[in-house]
Protein backbone atom coordinates (compact mmCIF):
# COMPACT_ATOMS: atom_id res chain seq x y z
CA UNK A 1 0.00 0.00 0.00
CA UNK A 2 3.05 2.72 0.64
CA UNK A 3 4.60 1.66 -1.87
CA UNK A 4 1.44 2.25 -4.61
CA UNK A 5 0.27 5.61 -2.70
CA UNK A 6 4.05 7.01 -4.04
CA UNK A 7 2.47 6.99 -7.49
CA UNK A 8 -0.03 9.56 -6.59
CA UNK A 9 2.19 12.08 -6.92
CA UNK A 10 3.17 10.64 -10.27
CA UNK A 11 0.95 13.21 -12.04
CA UNK A 12 2.00 16.13 -10.53
CA UNK A 13 5.89 14.88 -10.86
CA UNK A 14 5.06 14.83 -14.64
CA UNK A 15 3.24 18.12 -14.80
CA UNK A 16 5.88 19.68 -12.97
CA UNK A 17 8.69 18.94 -15.28
CA UNK A 18 6.86 19.93 -18.40
CA UNK A 19 5.69 23.07 -16.84
CA UNK A 20 8.14 24.36 -14.43
CA UNK A 21 11.82 22.57 -15.31
CA UNK A 22 11.29 22.41 -19.09
CA UNK A 23 10.41 26.07 -19.19
CA UNK A 24 13.26 27.43 -17.29
CA UNK A 25 15.76 24.95 -18.69
CA UNK A 26 14.25 26.65 -22.39
CA UNK A 27 14.92 30.27 -20.57
CA UNK A 28 18.77 29.28 -19.77
CA UNK A 29 19.20 27.35 -23.23
CA UNK A 30 17.50 30.63 -25.42
CA UNK A 31 19.89 33.07 -22.75
CA UNK A 32 22.96 31.63 -24.22
CA UNK A 33 21.86 30.90 -27.84
CA UNK A 34 21.49 33.03 -31.17
CA UNK A 35 18.31 33.14 -32.64
CA UNK A 36 19.77 30.77 -34.89
CA UNK A 37 19.97 28.27 -31.67
CA UNK A 38 24.22 28.27 -31.56
CA UNK A 39 26.16 29.10 -28.86
CA UNK A 40 26.68 32.44 -27.65
CA UNK A 41 27.52 35.31 -25.15
CA UNK A 42 26.53 38.06 -27.05
CA UNK A 43 22.96 37.85 -25.48
CA UNK A 44 24.70 38.76 -21.89
CA UNK A 45 27.58 41.36 -23.58
CA UNK A 46 24.79 43.09 -25.24
CA UNK A 47 23.12 44.07 -21.96
CA UNK A 48 25.96 45.75 -20.52
CA UNK A 49 24.27 49.35 -22.75
CA UNK A 50 21.39 48.44 -20.21
CA UNK A 51 23.34 48.45 -16.88
CA UNK A 52 21.88 51.79 -15.63
CA UNK A 53 18.51 50.49 -15.76
CA UNK A 54 19.51 47.57 -13.62
CA UNK A 55 21.22 49.86 -11.42
CA UNK A 56 18.29 51.62 -10.86
CA UNK A 57 15.69 48.88 -10.23
CA UNK A 58 17.81 47.40 -7.30
CA UNK A 59 18.03 51.28 -5.98
CA UNK A 60 14.37 51.85 -5.83
CA UNK A 61 13.80 48.49 -4.24
CA UNK A 62 15.96 48.35 -2.04
CA UNK A 63 14.64 52.15 -1.00
CA UNK A 64 10.75 50.35 -1.09
CA UNK A 65 12.27 47.26 0.84
CA UNK A 66 13.80 49.93 3.66
CA UNK A 67 10.73 51.87 3.69
CA UNK A 68 8.14 48.81 4.12
CA UNK A 69 11.00 47.93 6.95
CA UNK A 70 10.38 50.83 8.39
CA UNK A 71 6.91 51.40 8.11
CA UNK A 72 5.97 47.75 8.85
CA UNK A 73 7.83 47.01 11.88
CA UNK A 74 6.09 49.54 14.84
CA UNK A 75 2.73 48.40 12.94
CA UNK A 76 4.06 44.80 13.07
CA UNK A 77 4.65 45.68 17.01
CA UNK A 78 1.82 47.85 17.89
CA UNK A 79 -0.72 44.75 16.54
CA UNK A 80 1.23 42.05 18.10
CA UNK A 81 0.20 43.95 21.51
CA UNK A 82 -3.78 44.33 20.68
CA UNK A 83 -6.41 41.47 21.09
CA UNK A 84 -6.73 38.55 19.47
CA UNK A 85 -10.44 40.12 18.24
CA UNK A 86 -7.84 43.43 17.51
CA UNK A 87 -5.61 41.51 15.80
CA UNK A 88 -7.95 39.95 13.29
CA UNK A 89 -9.35 43.03 12.30
CA UNK A 90 -6.41 44.57 11.74
CA UNK A 91 -5.22 42.30 9.65
CA UNK A 92 -8.46 42.06 7.59
CA UNK A 93 -7.77 45.62 7.48
CA UNK A 94 -4.78 44.91 5.84
CA UNK A 95 -5.23 42.19 3.69
CA UNK A 96 -8.61 43.71 2.22
CA UNK A 97 -6.58 45.75 -0.16
CA UNK A 98 -4.34 42.95 -1.43
CA UNK A 99 -7.27 41.52 -2.47
CA UNK A 100 -8.06 44.52 -5.05
CA UNK A 101 -6.39 43.85 -8.57
CA UNK A 102 -3.30 45.72 -7.84
CA UNK A 103 -3.87 47.49 -11.49
CA UNK A 104 -6.87 48.97 -9.79
CA UNK A 105 -4.94 50.14 -6.79
CA UNK A 106 -2.11 51.94 -8.90
CA UNK A 107 -4.32 53.38 -10.64
CA UNK A 108 -6.13 55.01 -7.50
CA UNK A 109 -2.41 56.47 -6.96
CA UNK A 110 -2.35 57.60 -10.74
CA UNK A 111 -5.29 59.76 -9.65
CA UNK A 112 -4.01 61.00 -6.76
CA UNK A 113 -0.38 61.92 -7.97
CA UNK A 114 -1.56 63.67 -11.33
CA UNK A 115 -0.19 66.82 -11.68
CA UNK A 116 -4.14 67.99 -12.31
CA UNK A 117 -4.32 65.22 -9.32
CA UNK A 118 -6.31 65.78 -5.68
CA UNK A 119 -2.96 66.45 -4.24
CA UNK A 120 -2.00 69.14 -5.94
CA UNK A 121 -5.86 70.04 -5.82
CA UNK A 122 -5.60 69.92 -1.86
CA UNK A 123 -2.04 71.62 -1.42
CA UNK A 124 -3.79 74.77 -3.63
CA UNK A 125 -5.82 75.19 -1.06
CA UNK A 126 -3.33 76.37 1.31
CA UNK A 127 -0.99 78.04 -1.15
CA UNK A 128 1.30 75.45 -2.12
CA UNK A 129 2.27 73.32 -5.50
CA UNK A 130 1.81 72.76 -7.89
CA UNK A 131 4.57 69.61 -7.32
CA UNK A 132 5.35 66.72 -10.02
CA UNK A 133 4.86 63.66 -8.50
CA UNK A 134 3.58 61.41 -11.24
CA UNK A 135 6.45 59.51 -13.42
CA UNK A 136 9.18 60.41 -10.80
CA UNK A 137 10.95 58.06 -9.30
CA UNK A 138 9.35 58.53 -6.07
CA UNK A 139 6.43 57.65 -7.27
CA UNK A 140 7.75 54.28 -8.77
CA UNK A 141 9.09 53.87 -5.38
CA UNK A 142 5.47 54.73 -3.46
CA UNK A 143 3.76 52.30 -5.43
CA UNK A 144 6.09 49.34 -4.70
CA UNK A 145 5.89 50.42 -0.62
CA UNK A 146 1.88 50.47 -1.27
CA UNK A 147 1.56 47.41 -3.25
CA UNK A 148 3.92 45.62 -1.15
CA UNK A 149 3.78 46.79 2.46
CA UNK A 150 1.40 44.43 3.72
CA UNK A 151 3.59 41.76 2.67
CA UNK A 152 6.13 42.96 4.96
CA UNK A 153 3.66 43.59 7.69
CA UNK A 154 2.31 40.51 8.14
CA UNK A 155 5.56 37.94 8.63
CA UNK A 156 6.45 40.70 10.93
CA UNK A 157 3.09 40.76 13.32
CA UNK A 158 3.29 37.18 13.12
CA UNK A 159 6.52 36.80 14.41
CA UNK A 160 6.33 39.26 17.21
CA UNK A 161 3.25 38.01 18.40
CA UNK A 162 5.44 34.87 19.61
CA UNK A 163 7.56 37.86 21.87
CA UNK A 164 6.34 37.97 25.58
CA UNK A 165 5.43 40.49 27.18
CA UNK A 166 7.86 39.40 29.62
CA UNK A 167 10.88 39.70 27.73
CA UNK A 168 10.20 43.29 27.21
CA UNK A 169 9.55 43.95 30.43
CA UNK A 170 12.83 42.33 31.85
CA UNK A 171 14.97 44.66 29.48
CA UNK A 172 13.01 47.80 30.88
CA UNK A 173 13.68 46.17 34.60
CA UNK A 174 17.44 46.11 33.88
CA UNK A 175 17.32 49.35 32.99
CA UNK A 176 17.14 49.60 29.42
CA UNK A 177 15.23 52.52 27.62
CA UNK A 178 13.00 52.31 24.73
CA UNK A 179 16.04 52.61 21.86
CA UNK A 180 17.92 49.90 23.70
CA UNK A 181 14.52 47.68 23.61
CA UNK A 182 14.63 47.95 20.08
CA UNK A 183 17.74 47.21 18.86
CA UNK A 184 18.85 44.76 21.53
CA UNK A 185 15.47 42.27 22.00
CA UNK A 186 12.62 43.42 19.72
CA UNK A 187 14.63 43.68 16.44
CA UNK A 188 17.22 40.66 17.06
CA UNK A 189 14.02 38.17 18.02
CA UNK A 190 12.42 39.63 14.96
CA UNK A 191 14.78 38.63 12.93
CA UNK A 192 13.04 35.71 10.75
CA UNK A 193 10.32 37.99 9.96
CA UNK A 194 12.05 40.76 8.83
CA UNK A 195 13.97 38.48 6.40
CA UNK A 196 10.71 37.19 5.08
CA UNK A 197 9.41 40.38 4.72
CA UNK A 198 12.33 41.53 2.52
CA UNK A 199 12.16 39.20 0.26
CA UNK A 200 8.39 39.68 0.09
CA UNK A 201 8.83 43.10 -0.43
CA UNK A 202 12.26 43.24 -2.59
CA UNK A 203 11.65 40.08 -5.11
CA UNK A 204 8.04 41.74 -6.75
CA UNK A 205 9.68 44.98 -6.66
CA UNK A 206 12.64 44.30 -8.32
CA UNK A 207 10.82 42.64 -11.19
CA UNK A 208 8.12 44.40 -11.74
CA UNK A 209 6.74 46.30 -15.07
CA UNK A 210 3.49 47.60 -14.30
CA UNK A 211 4.32 50.20 -11.43
CA UNK A 212 7.14 51.34 -13.08
CA UNK A 213 5.15 52.24 -16.42
CA UNK A 214 1.92 53.47 -14.53
CA UNK A 215 3.66 55.40 -12.31
CA UNK A 216 7.11 56.25 -13.48
CA UNK A 217 5.68 57.09 -16.86
CA UNK A 218 8.11 56.29 -19.66
CA UNK A 219 11.86 57.56 -18.45
CA UNK A 220 11.80 55.15 -15.50
CA UNK A 221 12.49 52.11 -16.76
CA UNK A 222 12.98 48.62 -14.53
CA UNK A 223 14.44 45.35 -15.60
CA UNK A 224 10.88 44.04 -15.96
CA UNK A 225 10.34 46.44 -18.46
CA UNK A 226 13.45 45.60 -20.23
CA UNK A 227 12.12 41.83 -20.32
CA UNK A 228 8.79 42.76 -21.19
CA UNK A 229 9.80 44.68 -24.27
CA UNK A 230 11.55 41.95 -25.47
CA UNK A 231 8.70 39.05 -25.50
CA UNK A 232 5.97 41.48 -26.07
CA UNK A 233 7.38 45.07 -26.80
CA UNK A 234 8.04 46.46 -30.45
CA UNK A 235 11.98 44.42 -30.35
CA UNK A 236 10.62 40.99 -30.10
CA UNK A 237 14.01 38.97 -29.08
CA UNK A 238 13.32 36.09 -26.86
CA UNK A 239 16.96 35.03 -26.72
CA UNK A 240 18.20 38.21 -25.38
CA UNK A 241 14.86 38.58 -22.92
CA UNK A 242 16.18 35.10 -21.47
CA UNK A 243 19.49 36.37 -20.62
CA UNK A 244 17.66 39.21 -18.90
CA UNK A 245 15.67 37.07 -16.68
CA UNK A 246 18.54 35.16 -15.98
CA UNK A 247 20.73 38.51 -14.53
CA UNK A 248 17.62 39.30 -12.80
CA UNK A 249 17.62 36.05 -11.45
CA UNK A 250 21.07 35.94 -10.66
CA UNK A 251 20.93 39.19 -8.93
CA UNK A 252 18.18 38.33 -6.62
CA UNK A 253 19.86 34.89 -5.53
CA UNK A 254 22.49 37.29 -4.56
CA UNK A 255 20.65 39.63 -2.69
CA UNK A 256 18.44 36.81 -1.16
CA UNK A 257 21.95 35.28 0.09
CA UNK A 258 23.57 38.22 1.47
CA UNK A 259 20.53 38.56 4.00
CA UNK A 260 20.31 34.75 4.99
CA UNK A 261 24.07 35.32 5.74
CA UNK A 262 23.24 37.82 7.67
CA UNK A 263 20.67 36.23 9.23
CA UNK A 264 23.44 33.45 10.53
CA UNK A 265 25.84 36.03 11.74
CA UNK A 266 23.16 37.63 14.09
CA UNK A 267 22.39 33.76 15.48
CA UNK A 268 25.75 33.60 15.97
CA UNK A 269 26.15 37.06 17.62
CA UNK A 270 22.64 35.74 19.66
CA UNK A 271 24.41 32.55 21.34
CA UNK A 272 27.19 34.41 22.50
CA UNK B 1 2.21 55.56 29.27
CA UNK B 2 -0.96 57.40 27.93
CA UNK B 3 0.97 59.57 25.42
CA UNK B 4 2.59 56.92 23.50
CA UNK B 5 -0.87 54.83 23.22
CA UNK B 6 -2.39 58.03 21.35
CA UNK B 7 0.59 57.98 19.09
CA UNK B 8 0.08 54.45 18.23
CA UNK B 9 -3.40 55.18 17.72
CA UNK B 10 -1.99 58.06 15.19
CA UNK B 11 0.41 56.37 14.00
CA UNK B 12 -2.39 53.22 12.67
CA UNK B 13 -4.58 55.56 11.60
CA UNK B 14 -1.90 57.28 8.82
CA UNK B 15 -1.42 53.57 7.63
CA UNK B 16 -5.08 53.10 7.15
CA UNK B 17 -5.48 56.26 5.20
CA UNK B 18 -2.20 55.65 2.91
CA UNK B 19 -3.74 51.87 2.69
CA UNK B 20 -7.06 52.99 2.06
CA UNK B 21 -6.71 56.95 0.02
CA UNK B 22 -6.67 55.38 -3.45
CA UNK B 23 -9.19 52.95 -3.10
CA UNK B 24 -11.47 55.78 -1.52
CA UNK B 25 -10.27 58.35 -4.10
CA UNK B 26 -11.40 55.63 -6.55
CA UNK B 27 -14.82 54.74 -5.06
CA UNK B 28 -15.99 58.27 -4.55
CA UNK B 29 -15.21 59.42 -8.08
CA UNK B 30 -17.28 56.14 -9.94
CA UNK B 31 -20.23 58.29 -9.12
CA UNK B 32 -18.86 61.53 -10.32
CA UNK B 33 -21.04 62.92 -12.95
CA UNK B 34 -18.50 64.16 -15.34
CA UNK B 35 -15.03 62.66 -16.17
CA UNK B 36 -12.77 64.57 -13.88
CA UNK B 37 -10.65 62.90 -11.32
CA UNK B 38 -10.04 66.19 -9.56
CA UNK B 39 -13.72 68.00 -9.06
CA UNK B 40 -17.07 66.30 -7.71
CA UNK B 41 -19.53 67.66 -10.12
CA UNK B 42 -22.80 65.68 -9.60
CA UNK B 43 -23.74 62.53 -8.24
CA UNK B 44 -24.39 59.48 -11.16
CA UNK B 45 -24.48 55.67 -11.28
CA UNK B 46 -24.29 55.85 -15.68
CA UNK B 47 -20.91 54.21 -14.89
CA UNK B 48 -21.89 50.87 -12.98
CA UNK B 49 -24.53 50.90 -16.13
CA UNK B 50 -22.01 51.26 -18.94
CA UNK B 51 -19.72 49.06 -16.97
CA UNK B 52 -22.30 46.16 -17.22
CA UNK B 53 -23.05 46.85 -20.98
CA UNK B 54 -19.28 46.85 -21.75
CA UNK B 55 -18.91 43.06 -23.35
CA UNK B 56 -15.69 43.13 -23.50
CA UNK B 57 -15.32 43.49 -19.88
CA UNK B 58 -18.16 41.03 -18.93
CA UNK B 59 -16.77 38.39 -21.58
CA UNK B 60 -13.17 39.40 -19.51
CA UNK B 61 -14.85 38.38 -16.07
CA UNK B 62 -16.71 35.51 -16.83
CA UNK B 63 -13.30 34.11 -18.30
CA UNK B 64 -11.21 35.10 -15.18
CA UNK B 65 -13.81 33.00 -13.33
CA UNK B 66 -14.03 30.25 -15.24
CA UNK B 67 -10.31 29.77 -15.12
CA UNK B 68 -10.08 30.67 -11.73
CA UNK B 69 -12.43 27.82 -10.82
CA UNK B 70 -11.16 24.82 -13.28
CA UNK B 71 -7.94 25.72 -12.23
CA UNK B 72 -8.39 25.65 -8.58
CA UNK B 73 -10.58 22.73 -9.02
CA UNK B 74 -7.82 20.59 -11.00
CA UNK B 75 -4.96 21.67 -8.62
CA UNK B 76 -6.87 20.69 -5.71
CA UNK B 77 -7.59 17.21 -6.49
CA UNK B 78 -3.83 16.59 -8.20
CA UNK B 79 -2.46 18.80 -5.80
CA UNK B 80 -3.78 16.30 -3.12
CA UNK B 81 -2.89 13.62 -5.07
CA UNK B 82 0.62 14.87 -5.00
CA UNK B 83 0.91 15.58 -1.51
CA UNK B 84 -0.33 12.01 -0.02
CA UNK B 85 2.23 10.16 -2.88
CA UNK B 86 5.17 13.09 -1.70
CA UNK B 87 4.40 12.42 1.58
CA UNK B 88 5.42 8.64 1.02
CA UNK B 89 9.09 9.13 -0.42
CA UNK B 90 11.95 9.08 1.58
CA UNK B 91 13.74 12.24 2.98
CA UNK B 92 15.68 13.10 0.14
CA UNK B 93 13.74 12.63 -2.82
CA UNK B 94 10.78 15.11 -1.04
CA UNK B 95 13.50 17.50 -0.48
CA UNK B 96 14.18 17.83 -4.24
CA UNK B 97 10.43 17.53 -5.13
CA UNK B 98 9.46 20.62 -2.40
CA UNK B 99 12.51 22.52 -3.70
CA UNK B 100 10.81 22.29 -7.32
CA UNK B 101 7.47 22.86 -5.53
CA UNK B 102 8.53 26.30 -4.04
CA UNK B 103 10.18 27.32 -7.63
CA UNK B 104 7.11 29.01 -8.78
CA UNK B 105 6.47 30.57 -5.44
CA UNK B 106 9.65 32.18 -5.15
CA UNK B 107 10.36 32.80 -8.47
CA UNK B 108 9.97 36.50 -10.03
CA UNK B 109 6.23 36.15 -11.81
CA UNK B 110 7.81 37.65 -14.29
CA UNK B 111 10.37 34.96 -15.07
CA UNK B 112 7.36 32.46 -14.63
CA UNK B 113 5.64 33.65 -16.99
CA UNK B 114 8.22 34.58 -19.63
CA UNK B 115 9.11 31.03 -19.45
CA UNK B 116 6.11 29.74 -20.12
CA UNK B 117 5.46 31.86 -23.10
CA UNK B 118 8.63 30.15 -24.44
CA UNK B 119 7.37 26.33 -23.95
CA UNK B 120 4.00 27.35 -25.02
CA UNK B 121 5.30 29.38 -28.42
CA UNK B 122 7.67 26.86 -28.65
CA UNK B 123 4.80 24.23 -28.76
CA UNK B 124 2.50 26.21 -31.48
CA UNK B 125 5.07 26.08 -33.97
CA UNK B 126 5.45 22.92 -33.34
CA UNK B 127 1.74 21.74 -33.30
CA UNK B 128 0.23 25.03 -34.73
CA UNK B 129 -2.12 26.17 -32.18
CA UNK B 130 -2.90 29.17 -30.42
CA UNK B 131 -2.46 30.83 -27.41
CA UNK B 132 -5.22 31.77 -25.25
CA UNK B 133 -7.80 29.17 -23.00
CA UNK B 134 -5.83 26.29 -22.90
CA UNK B 135 -2.62 27.79 -22.47
CA UNK B 136 -3.75 30.42 -19.62
CA UNK B 137 -5.55 27.33 -18.07
CA UNK B 138 -2.32 25.46 -17.73
CA UNK B 139 -0.08 28.01 -16.71
CA UNK B 140 -2.57 29.05 -14.02
CA UNK B 141 -3.02 24.92 -12.10
CA UNK B 142 0.92 24.97 -12.56
CA UNK B 143 1.05 27.70 -10.10
CA UNK B 144 -1.68 27.16 -8.03
CA UNK B 145 -0.63 23.61 -7.36
CA UNK B 146 2.20 24.08 -5.29
CA UNK B 147 -0.47 26.21 -2.52
CA UNK B 148 -2.33 23.22 -2.48
CA UNK B 149 0.13 21.06 -1.89
CA UNK B 150 1.97 23.60 0.75
CA UNK B 151 -1.76 23.34 2.58
CA UNK B 152 -2.10 20.03 2.35
CA UNK B 153 1.33 18.51 3.14
CA UNK B 154 1.18 19.63 6.70
CA UNK B 155 -2.47 18.34 7.79
CA UNK B 156 -1.31 15.26 6.35
CA UNK B 157 1.98 15.29 9.12
CA UNK B 158 -0.40 16.38 11.72
CA UNK B 159 -3.17 13.35 11.09
CA UNK B 160 -2.94 10.34 13.03
CA UNK B 161 -1.40 7.50 10.99
CA UNK B 162 -3.35 4.31 13.22
CA UNK B 163 -6.33 5.88 11.79
CA UNK B 164 -6.22 4.66 8.30
CA UNK B 165 -4.69 1.53 9.33
CA UNK B 166 -7.39 0.82 12.12
CA UNK B 167 -9.57 1.12 9.15
CA UNK B 168 -7.92 -1.41 7.19
CA UNK B 169 -7.49 -3.60 10.07
CA UNK B 170 -11.96 -3.34 10.24
CA UNK B 171 -11.97 -4.88 6.06
CA UNK B 172 -11.56 -1.46 4.70
CA UNK B 173 -9.70 -1.70 1.64
CA UNK B 174 -7.27 0.93 0.68
CA UNK B 175 -9.14 3.25 -1.51
CA UNK B 176 -12.24 3.35 0.77
CA UNK B 177 -10.47 4.20 3.80
CA UNK B 178 -8.71 6.72 1.77
CA UNK B 179 -11.86 8.26 1.11
CA UNK B 180 -13.76 7.94 4.18
CA UNK B 181 -10.71 8.68 6.85
CA UNK B 182 -8.16 10.87 5.41
CA UNK B 183 -9.94 12.87 3.60
CA UNK B 184 -12.11 14.37 6.22
CA UNK B 185 -9.39 14.67 8.09
CA UNK B 186 -7.01 16.76 5.66
CA UNK B 187 -10.31 18.55 4.46
CA UNK B 188 -9.71 21.75 6.13
CA UNK B 189 -5.91 22.00 4.10
CA UNK B 190 -7.75 21.17 0.73
CA UNK B 191 -10.38 23.60 1.77
CA UNK B 192 -7.27 26.49 2.15
CA UNK B 193 -5.00 25.23 -0.59
CA UNK B 194 -8.36 25.90 -3.30
CA UNK B 195 -9.25 28.76 -1.90
CA UNK B 196 -6.15 30.55 -2.04
CA UNK B 197 -5.54 28.96 -5.51
CA UNK B 198 -9.09 30.74 -6.51
CA UNK B 199 -8.39 34.01 -5.69
CA UNK B 200 -4.45 34.19 -6.27
CA UNK B 201 -5.90 32.83 -9.72
CA UNK B 202 -8.45 35.52 -10.14
CA UNK B 203 -5.98 37.98 -9.19
CA UNK B 204 -3.25 36.94 -11.13
CA UNK B 205 -2.29 39.59 -14.17
CA UNK B 206 2.02 38.85 -14.51
CA UNK B 207 1.58 35.06 -16.23
CA UNK B 208 -1.69 35.71 -17.95
CA UNK B 209 -0.53 38.86 -19.82
CA UNK B 210 2.46 36.71 -20.99
CA UNK B 211 0.76 33.59 -21.52
CA UNK B 212 -3.05 34.60 -22.62
CA UNK B 213 -2.01 35.90 -26.58
CA UNK B 214 -4.06 38.42 -28.25
CA UNK B 215 -7.50 36.62 -28.64
CA UNK B 216 -8.84 35.24 -25.02
CA UNK B 217 -9.25 38.48 -22.96
CA UNK B 218 -9.04 38.01 -19.05
CA UNK B 219 -10.18 40.60 -16.62
CA UNK B 220 -7.03 41.39 -15.55
CA UNK B 221 -5.55 41.71 -18.76
CA UNK B 222 -8.30 43.89 -19.54
CA UNK B 223 -7.82 46.37 -16.75
CA UNK B 224 -4.42 46.95 -18.01
CA UNK B 225 -5.39 48.14 -21.42
CA UNK B 226 -8.29 49.91 -19.87
CA UNK B 227 -5.87 51.79 -17.07
CA UNK B 228 -3.46 52.54 -20.10
CA UNK B 229 -5.60 54.73 -22.36
CA UNK B 230 -6.12 56.56 -18.78
CA UNK B 231 -9.44 58.32 -17.64
CA UNK B 232 -12.16 55.90 -17.97
CA UNK B 233 -14.58 56.34 -14.92
CA UNK B 234 -16.17 52.37 -15.31
CA UNK B 235 -12.60 51.37 -14.13
CA UNK B 236 -14.17 53.30 -10.86
CA UNK B 237 -17.37 51.28 -10.78
CA UNK B 238 -15.63 47.93 -11.55
CA UNK B 239 -13.29 48.75 -8.26
CA UNK B 240 -16.19 49.87 -6.03
CA UNK B 241 -17.74 46.55 -6.83
CA UNK B 242 -14.78 44.44 -6.28
CA UNK B 243 -14.16 46.20 -3.17
CA UNK B 244 -17.81 45.50 -1.86
CA UNK B 245 -17.67 42.14 -2.51
CA UNK B 246 -13.90 41.27 -1.37
CA UNK B 247 -15.00 43.42 1.88
CA UNK B 248 -18.14 41.01 1.93
CA UNK B 249 -16.38 37.76 1.85
CA UNK B 250 -13.51 38.98 4.08
CA UNK B 251 -16.45 40.03 7.06
CA UNK B 252 -17.92 36.69 6.10
CA UNK B 253 -14.86 34.42 6.86
CA UNK B 254 -13.83 36.68 9.57
CA UNK B 255 -17.25 36.00 11.73
CA UNK B 256 -17.36 32.62 10.85
CA UNK B 257 -13.90 32.31 12.36
CA UNK B 258 -14.42 34.26 15.31
CA UNK B 259 -17.17 31.96 15.82
CA UNK B 260 -15.51 28.89 15.48
CA UNK B 261 -13.00 29.90 17.86
CA UNK B 262 -15.25 30.90 20.46
CA UNK B 263 -16.85 27.33 19.92
CA UNK B 264 -14.11 25.94 20.59
CA UNK B 265 -13.26 28.03 23.99
CA UNK B 266 -16.48 27.23 25.30
CA UNK B 267 -15.75 23.37 24.72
Amino acid sequence: MKAKSKFAAVPYLVWMLIFILVPLGMVIFFGFTTTGGEFTFDNFTGIVKYAHVFWKSIYLSVIATLICLVLGFPLGFLMSRMSEVGQRTMLMLIMLPMWMSFLLRTYGWMTLLENEGLINKFLELFGIGPFTMINTQGAVVLGMVYNYLPFAIMPLHSIMVKIDKSVIEAAQDLGANGFHVLIKVLIPLSIPGIITAITMVFVPSVSTFIISRMLGGGQNMLIGDLIEQQFLGSVYNPNVGSSMSLILMVIILIIMGIINHFDDEEMEGMLV
Amino acid sequence: MKKSRIGSWIYIVLCMIFLYAPILVLIVFSFNESKSRAFFTGFTFKWYQQLFENELIMTSLFNSLLIALLASVISAVVGTMAAVGISKFGKRARGVIMNVTYLPVLNPEIVTGISMMLLFVYFKNLFGFRLGFGTVLVAHITFCLPYVILNVLPKLRQMDQSLFEAALDLGCNPLLAFFKVVIPQIMPGITAGFLMAFTISLDDFVVTYFTSGSGFKMLPVTIYSMVKKKVNPQINALSTIIFLIVLALLVIMNVVEARRAKRLKQN
